[in-house]
């Protein structure tokens, strides 16, 4: 070959292997097509799990399909919702009572599956409102916001809400220390007059009702992240803490001194002996208690004036503290209850604690220190093992059934899976950006179905086409059958994806109400047929009773409405079949639309301001004949003669 | 009668009492928006859903195209027939004590009457509502009807109908099947005798 020919064919082949180069590392692509048959759910067919993600700063939880990644359904819970009315009719309002009046909003961080005997039981989901402390509970059957109840004497609340084996208690951590009770000092004295609380909030085994059981006041540091024992350690709840230092100014400096923060150990079965005892004080704290009368298809707040506090001072043996490297986030508990593992988010290595060695170090009394009456454990003497090399900024870890767990690494933005008890590392795998919770069916259970692990990212940057500044947040499904992490999906997340749970679809789907039967609808303004529906005046409200069914209302014209009434329509949707929800706007409302599911009421309140013909019309595309369901409203001046007439 | 014969007859008797429990006939229907299906069981005394409020649903769709609305307390059919059913149960008992072959013929002959009358009466109503539809319906097809098929499948608009004998009506031609047989046999050995 002569030389000119030799550079004819190396120069090709050079920009090839270069522009082969530049492809594979812009996409981070591989082979997927492996990964498209895994995550491939046909037409027509459904998915393995369920998966709740919060939703964040939207304050809701979406549903999703795995390994589909299909986005099902938004359930409203601390946010209003247009869409359906959802905190704009009359019957969903109480719902976001709190003492600080109705909050339409709030920023919902993890979501979490009710348990039986450790294991998710698909029954009810409960997720913390963290701006306005409060945690919801979701009913699995309906998928609507059952139950809210506000937090007193807590800013924050981050650490919540984790269940404990058969939903005992729900547990709550304060993630700002405050003055508690609520008092006017200057910021600078935190150190005197900022606490924490940790709240335990009962749970009736039958009906889920929630009920704050006790708090206990705890040293004014930031508690991040809890979760509740199990096996073992059931009777335990675990608490992660930053802030030990007691800044109060710039804590991203000044909460990052100390080398070591603290997991507080909690024995709430010791808890439930003081409270016997009578050791608890009662408080006078103001909280709302707000849930949806299923029956009266109404929600129903109810005032609360009184909790009980433990302090550790009064309680020994309530309270330990484990010695934690450093600023640590997630805590999390391995399938038997024995393994505590806490994040250090700005630790070299993870620490896991051993609960038996905890326990032993309890009864040697191996203490270094207390801090307000709680004991400070010696680390050595607790100290299971140090995963070395986790990822840099290792947030949270989760557990398959095969011994092994999978810690998320934020500032490294990987998955670090390794082996509990040998603390070995096995394998790691990019993620596509800054993961934050990570999230395997069941993988803080004492069962995980270890057939997927879930990365929630924070940031997408290049990875979805734009959208202007705001860019979508990512979950990304990861297969974890084999001994290597393979990537098969990136789907985009409404608002903020923290924490996620997720499930079998054959536990949850057979249970999946279909409609609410009209016969036992017992609202105060239901219609149970058209021959009931009706429009009656009293001073200046005016109750229009009105029917929905295919394709029309009941009544559709409706005169002797004058500016200045306060009209309330009461819709009540008769259908009896499954998936025919019927809508109602009218033209001028100041507040939402209403989606009236099958056999359901709800009310909107419509405040008519000039004279005037209104149309009102079904919103959601109920039938053939869905753009002839409507009516007219007319409004007459307020001093007018017009007969209050109704077809 | 034969032992054989007078046993097999009264099972033939008994399972009428199966009328009570199960449905004569089944109408399922599919669409495009009901591919969980939706359908009617007529029964001796009643109509209802194949599911708790299909009857009530297929009532509301069926306005669309001017269908009456089907009220089973409005069917006087359905008053009688538990009655004409008891009777023949009850006469059956008493062709069973009265060891007679003539009268159990008759009993043969009475039912399969019946079950004549009752099939042809069923195809009527299925006429007269699919059929007597109102003029001010949304939905109007030139020459369309929506009568139910009597027996078998059949496309009506985007509504696939089936109607199939139910349990009931198994059994009520198990029960002849099994009546005509026990006269058979009876009848067979006596002419071996003879």
């Amino acid at each position: 070959m002569k030389k000119k020919n030799f550079l004819f064919v190396i120069v090709p082949v050079l920009l090839l292997g270069a522009i082969l180069y530049n492809c594979s590392n812009s996409n981070n692509a591989g082979n997927f097509s492996d990964a498209a048959s895994k995550v491939y759910v046909a037409p027509g067919t459904h998915d393995e799990f369920y998966a709740f993600m919060s939703g964040g700063f939207s304050g809701q939880v979406s549903v999703y399909g795995l390994p589909s990644g299909r986005l099902f359904r938004v359930i409203s819970v601390f946010s209003q919702n247009p869409e359906t009315g959802y905190g704009y009719s009359e019957e969903s309002k109480p719902m976001l009572n709190t003492s600080y009046g109705n909050i339409p909003w709030d920023d919902a961080h993890h979501p979490e599956l009710s348990q039986t005997d450790g294991i998710p039981d698909g029954r009810w989901l409960f997720i913390n409102g963290n701006n306005t402390p409060r945690i919801a509970r979701i009913d699995l059957k309906s998928f609507e916001t059952a139950e809210i109840i506000e937090i007193p004497n807590s800013a924050g609340n981050h650490g919540s809400p984790f269940v404990t084996e058969n939903n005992e208690y729900v547990v709550a951590a304060t993630r700002f220390s405050i003055p508690i009770p609520q008092k006017d000092v200057p910021i600078s004295s935190y150190k005197e007059n900022f606490k924490g609380t940790l709240s335990f909030i009962r749970t009736d085994p039958q009906t889920g009702k929630m009920s704050l059981a006790f708090q206990i006041l705890v040293p004014g540091f930031d508690y991040d992240l809890a979760h509740a024992g199990k096996g073992v350690s059931h009777g335990w709840a675990f608490f992660s803490c930053y802030n030990t230092e007691q800044a109060n100014t710039l804590l991203e400096i000044n909460a990052s001194q100390n080398d070591k923060d603290f997991v507080a150990a909690v024995n709430w079965k010791a808890a439930e002996k003081y409270l016997a005892q009578g050791k608890g004080k009662t408080v006078s704290s103001e909280y709302y208690r707000n849930y949806f009368d299923e029956e009266k298809h109404l929600a129903v707040s109810e005032k609360n004036s009184q909790v009980t506090i433990l302090d550790p001072k009064d309680c020994p043996g309530l309270i330990y503290y484990l010695p934690t490297p450093k600023s640590p986030h997630g805590v999390n508990i391995d399938p038997t209850g024995e393994y505590i593992v806490a994040g250090g988010k700005l630790s070299t290595v993870l620490p896991v604690h051993s609960f038996s060695k905890m326990l032993k170090a309890i009864e040697n009394k191996d203490f270094i220190g207390e801090v307000n009456g709680i004991p400070i454990l010696k680390y050595e003497s607790v100290i299971a093992g140090e995963v070395k090399d986790p990822g840099l900024g290792p947030l949270h870890t989760e557990f398959d059934n095969n011994g092994n767990a999978y810690t998320s690494a934020f500032l490294s933005s990987e998955i670090v899976k390794w082996k509990l008890g040998t603390w070995e590392v096995l394998d790691r795998i990019p993620t596509y950006y800054s993961i934050g919770h990570l999230m395997i069916p069941g993988g803080d259970s004492r069962k995980p179905w270890g057939k997927y692990v879930v990365a929630l990212n924070k940031i997408t940057k290049d990875r979805y086409l734009p959208t202007g500044p705001e860019l979508t947040q990512s979950a990304q499904l990861f297969d974890i059958t084999g001994d290597k992490m393979k990537l098969l999906l990136d789907f985009p997340t409404i608002g903020e994806p923290h924490y996620a749970q997720a499930i079998p679809a054959n536990i949850l789907e057979k249970n999946s109400k279909r409609i609410y039967e009209i016969e036992k609808n017992k609202n105060p303004f239901v219609t149970k047929s058209e021959k009931e529906a009706r429009v009656e005046r009293k001073g200046n409200e005016i109750h229009v009773y009105l029917t929905t069914s295919r394709s029309h209302f009941k009544p559709d014209n409706i005169e002797g409405i004058k500016v200045g009434d306060k009209v309330f329509f009461h819709v009540t949707n008769l259908e009896q079949d499954w998936d025919i929800p019927h809508g109602f706007a009218i033209k001028g409302a100041n507040n939402s639309e209403l989606l009236v599911m099958p056999g359901q009421t709800k009310t909107i309140v419509w405040n008519p301001q000039k004279e005037g013909i209104y149309p009102f019309y079904c919103t959601d595309f109920c039938s053939a004949l869905h753009q002839e369901m409507q009516g007219y409203v007319r409004v007459s001046s307020s001093g007018s003669n017009t007969k209050l007439l109704f077809n | 009668m034969k032992k054989k014969s007078r046993i097999m007859f009264l099972i033939a008797t008994l399972l009428l009492i199966g009328l009570y429990f199960f449905p004569i006939w089944n109408i399922d229907l599919t669409a495009p928006q009901y591919p969980e299906g939706i359908g009617l069981r007529i029964w001796i005394n009643q109509i209802t859903g194949a599911k708790e409020f299909d009857l009530k649903n297929l009532n509301g769709l069926n306005h669309y195209i001017g269908m009456k609305k089907i009220e089973p307390e409005s069917i006087p059919e359905l008053k009688i027939m538990p009655y004409i059913i008891a009777g023949f149960i009850l006469f059956g008992f008493i062709t069973f004590l009265l060891k007679n072959r003539k009268v159990l013929v008759l009993w043969i002959i009475l039912l399969i009457t019946v079950l004549g009358i009752g099939l042809y009466d069923y195809y009527l109503w299925g006429y007269d509502y699919g059929h007597n539809l109102n003029p001010n319906a949304p939905i109007k097809v030139p020459g369309m009807t929506y009568q139910p098929p009597f027996i078998g499948g059949k496309q009506l608009l985007n509504i696939h109908a089936e109607s199939l004998p139910g349990i009931g009506a198994l059994l009520v031609g198990a029960s002849i099947t099994l009546a005509i047989v026990s006269f058979y046999i009876d009848r067979r050995k006596k002419i071996e005798k003879s």
